[in-house]
């Protein structure tokens, strides 16, 4: 961090960005008192995933999408796959899509547990890390752990293991979990939901700055449930598009100056995608325990605190847990566990809700079904302008504080995103910079 | 803890470079172990887990992902400098990951094809593994690591002694598993009897071939497997896309990658 006087013009760098996935930095500017730039940078390396998916075979994005990132490798492979599906003219038997569902929400589960108390929590007190926090409040830390270990082990019986799952293909799984081992989970995802509960408890009651920003809402939303890895995409202004609708409507602008790709809808508008925007826009799809946790943790059916994000993360975990029981009850193995998708010429669509937020795909394959051009756009890359938009609401109306302290808010005010950078960085400008 | 052990207490830290945090994120998947691994050691830097950062020199140091700019070249070497041992983590630090793929193409097409204004792009031609540019103490491959893996190189390396991990195949730990192989059964194409153990032969138990994320075992003789999936009825060009996924830039998938990637050549 760097300290510049006088207090009227100053320059607040956080260099390495930390507790967030992949490599950044941020940048505030001030001048005279008012906040003249505030820049995310990234220094993540470029990785050229759409450059080398041209000529690989329609079956294989879902395992080289998984390696986009490590802590949401589903949600790449489900909107892969719906993806590749849609080109091929393919839908999935109703067994299989729920057989995702439970995959997608041991993801959910793993990830907000982790953000949470790992990620997230540590900024309300006043911590390096958990490890400090644990110091504070060992059992809010173990519990982290506890939920998480479940949400990995569901990982690990529908996909063979919980980074970058093996099972999965385009058009299901290659091998159905038995009900005795689904039966398994039953028990440690009771305790995870109860333990999750007590964590909404304990999240409730943080000191969170007060902000609220009317932001434009993008999620998706389902007919029967609270969108996870399927849907079409909504918005708080009454859009509402299917995967295609979605990646035609968003634009990246590629801007010299800036570090950043900036996705805009219709190249215009900014939007947030992410637990804010599902919870605004699905709130009566949550059961009616996930809806009470929120009313007792006094939200209302619409949350517009960036920094209360972590609440209803804690809300979409209750939720995830009770969701992955009722699949469990409800599981009839799907059989044949993929249904075929033989390659052909086309264009296809697909998006889900990683734990970050909206993540789209799109393929174009040729006859022989082998990739001709491919599009990702992650959650990360829509919300930068987002996260520089709170930064510099933020920043100024935490003018007095001392350099130090306003450059961990600042920290702080990332982390409410979720930021998987390294999924951000194959579409960002990446200029390397470290000073 | 007395202020003795905590004084003696190892300094640890874990850099990341090109990859997706995966491997990383496998020493925050140790649930049961983490507090008290974390507690055994002093964490120099982990920007994942802490922004906290002391600076080295450093008892040990794990690096993620691979080398991918120029400035990546430097990074790595001042860590080096730093470090008494100097430990890679997953495919991507050994062997350049699924980013590699750039190696068999002009990075200047990915760049142009991905990026509007490609001239903002700083990056190396090439992705490599760390021990391209600097001494490693020792590799824990697979994309991503098996986290088992990882709690033994840790105990054995603060321990002072080596880590014991096995060196065979996916294909002997798979028959140990007891798992019906899938090559023989179902003529799927399986890398498993040329790729490194340690995962525990996860694929095969779901019925699917082995996709070697973890990388050639030692003297693997992929030209008789690559033979046998031709016999089994997968194409040259198939064949070299299963070699040349996430350690296409190992020298043994690299080389058969090669032999098979047009109709003609080779034999």
């Amino acid at each position: 961090m760097t300290h510049q006087r006088p207090a009227d013009s100053r320059t607040v760098h956080v260099e390495g960005l930390a507790r967030v996935e992949g490599e950044g930095s941020l940048l505030v500017e001030v001048r005279d008192g008012t906040v003249e730039t505030v820049e995310l940078e990234i220094f993540e390396p470029p990785r050229f995933f759409e450059a080398f998916l041209q000529g690989r075979r329609h079956t294989e994005p879902p395992d080289i999408t998984a390696r986009i990132c490590g802590i949401c490798p589903v949600a790449y492979q489900t909107s892969a796959c719906l993806a590749i599906e849609d080109a091929c003219g393919v839908s999935v038997t109703d067994q299989i899509a729920a057989l995702r569902r439970l995959l997608y929400c041991g993801e959910w589960i793993q990830s907000h547990a982790l953000h949470i108390h790992f990620l997230h929590a540590p900024d309300f007190f006043g911590c390096q890390d958990a490890v400090e926090l644990a110091g504070l409040d060992l059992a809010a830390v173990q519990r982290g752990l506890e939920i998480k270990k479940v949400g990995n082990h569901l990982m690990e019986v529908v996909g063979g293991r919980a980074i970058h799952p093996v099972n999965v293909r385009v058009g299901g799984f290659y091998k159905a979990p038995s009900r005795e081992e689904l039966g398994a989970l039953v028990e440690p995802l009771r305790r995870a939901l109860d333990t999750a509960l007590t964590s909404a408890q304990w999240v409730a009651g943080f000191e969170f700055p007060e902000i609220e920003i009317d932001y434009r809402f993008v999620s998706l939303r389902h007919p029967d449930y609270y969108a996870i890895e399927s849907g079409r995409v909504v918005s708080s202004e009454g859009l509402d598009v299917d995967a295609k609708g979605i990646s035609d409507l968003v634009v990246e602008d590629h801007v010299a100056r800036s570090n950043a790709l900036h996705a805009r809808l219709g190249g215009q508008d900014m939007y947030l995608t992410g637990p804010l925007s599902r919870y605004a826009l699905n709130y009566d799809q949550l059961t009616p325990l996930a809806r009470e946790t929120a009313t007792a943790a006094g939200l209302g059916t619409v949350c517009n605190n960036p920094f209360k994000s972590i609440t209803v993360r804690a809300v979409e975990l209750v939720y995830a847990c009770e969701e992955a029981l009722r699949l469990i009850e409800a599981y009839e193995p799907p059989d044949p566990p993929a249904v075929a998708v033989p390659g052909r010429a086309g264009i296809g669509y697909g998006a889900s809700e990683a734990p970050r937020g909206l993540l789209f795909h799109r393929y174009e394959l040729d006859s022989d079904g082998l990739i001709r051009s491919a599009r990702i756009v992650p959650p990360t890359s829509q919300n930068l302008l987002c996260m520089e938009d709170d930064l510099r609401r933020v920043a100024q109306a935490n003018l007095s504080m001392p350099d130090e302290e306003l450059g961990w808010l600042c920290e702080q005010t990332v982390r409410n995103y979720d930021p998987c950078i390294s999924c951000a960085t194959h579409f960002l400008d990446v200029t390397v910079e470290r000073r | 803890m007395s202020t003795s052990t905590i004084a003696t207490r190892p300094t640890i830290a874990v850099f990341k470079f090109s990859s997706c945090d995966g491997c990383q994120l496998s020493l925050l998947d140790c649930e049961d172990e983490l507090l008290g691994v974390v507690g055994a050691v002093q964490i120099s830097e982990f920007k994942e887990l802490t922004r906290a950062v002391v600076e080295g020199p450093y008892d040990v140091s794990f690096v993620e992902g691979s080398i991918t700019t120029p400035d990546d070249v430097e990074r790595i070497k001042a860590i080096r400098q730093a470090s008494s041992l100097l430990v890679t983590i997953g495919a991507c630090a050994t062997s350049g990951g699924i980013q590699a793929l750039r190696n068999y193409a002009d990075v200047g097409d990915f760049t142009t094809a991905v990026y509007a204004h490609p001239e903002y792009i700083n990056t190396l031609a090439q992705s490599t593994g760390i021990a391209d540019h600097v001494r490693v103490d020792f590799e824990l491959r697979g994309c991503p690591i098996d986290r088992y893996q990882l709690l033994e190189v840790i105990t054995a390396t603060l321990s002072g002694r080596k880590p014991v991990v096995p060196g065979h195949t996916v294909c002997q730990q798979c028959k140990g598993r007891g798992t019906v192989c899938v090559m023989v059964a179902h003529g799927t194409p399986c890398l498993g009897p040329v790729t490194k153990a340690g995962c525990g032969a996860l694929c095969p138990a779901v019925d699917r071939g082995c996709y070697g994320c973890f990388g050639p075992s030692d003297s693997a003789n992929t030209s008789s497997l690559a033979r046998q999936l031709n016999a089994l009825g997968t194409s040259r060009i198939d064949v070299s896309r299963l070699f040349r996924t996430f350690n296409a830039g190992a020298p043994a998938f690299r080389e058969e990658s090669l032999r098979n990637d047009s109709p003609e050549t080779g034999g």
